[in-house]
């Protein structure tokens, strides 16, 4: 909790980690708009809160350990910021029941059986505290420690959040899937994968 | 025929396992590629400017 105080830097306190902290913060924000855009759902309100986040951390620069994750603790900010704000949340920016609709039905392409928009509809019926869960481990890179972290909350219960998100993505895409073509995915999947491989090896 | 359908059966069970497991790499394989799309996208101009400003108030007040 502490290190994510806000402290107003001291008048004349020199500049010279600044730039260092500076550039650091520079490099982490598209995973701040990234992160952000989750967590709202519209992108221009994302951005919003990831620069509000940016400022914020910026403005508490003085409390940050150098050398210590500062991408965990600039999403912990982000997170705060989100839920301190009540901003509009995923759900209610995103779940415009016709949307959705339009959204299963447009899905039709074999060689995609887990669509990134069906995807983001399935997120979206996750119970907030599982879908960051399962965004900071399974896209963002974190270990369950430093999620635990994030979400201000105990490692066992991170683990048990993404454990559950996961299934439940699981049980809403298949029943999307089987919606859609009541077939088999298998060979597409395999397609995907090896696509994916290739690609996730610039991570 | 009939003594057949166990086999049969056991060959779908197995092939509907294998498509779980593959349909849960490929949630997973998704959820980086709708976070890295952003994550790539091109940092929008007022990000910076606002950084650069603020950076710019620390040097007056400060310096």
């Amino acid at each position: 909790m502490s290190i994510i105080q806000v402290e107003r830097p001291k008048a004349g306190t020199p500049g010279a980690d600044d730039a260092g902290f500076k550039r650091e913060l520079v490099q982490l924000i598209p995973h701040l708009r990234a992160f952000a855009r989750t967590l709202c759902g519209d992108p221009a309100a994302a951005d919003d809160l990831a620069q509000d986040a940016m400022m914020k951390a910026w403005d508490a620069r003085a409390s940050f350990q150098m050398g210590t994750n500062m991408k965990a603790w600039t999403f912990m900010i982000l997170r705060n910021q989100f839920y301190s704000e009540k901003r509009r949340s995923w759900r209610q920016s995103q779940l415009d029941q016709e949307a959705a609709e339009r959204t299963l039905v447009a899905v039709d392409d074999p060689e995609a059986p887990v669509a990134l928009d069906e995807l983001r509809q399935g997120l979206a019926m996750l119970p907030a505290e599982q879908r960051e869960a399962l965004i900071l481990v399974g896209a963002g890179g974190f270990a369950y420690e430093e999620a635990a972290e994030i979400c201000n909350c105990a490692v066992g219960t991170v683990k048990s959040r993404v454990s559950r998100a996961r299934r439940a993505l699981h049980a809403i895409l298949e029943a999307g899937a089987y919606d859609r073509d009541g077939a088999s995915a298998g060979d597409a999947m395999r397609a995907i994968l090896a696509d994916a491989e290739r690609l996730s090896t610039v991570r | 025929m009939i003594e057949q359908r166990p086999t049969e059966e056991r060959r779908k069970a197995s092939a509907a396992l294998d498509e779980a497991r593959l349909r849960q790499q490929a949630i997973g394989v998704r959820l980086r590629q709708m976070f890295d799309e952003v994550v790539n996208e091109e940092v929008p101009d007022e990000f910076l400017e606002i950084l650069r400003r603020a950076d710019a108030r620390t040097a007056e007040n400060g310096g």
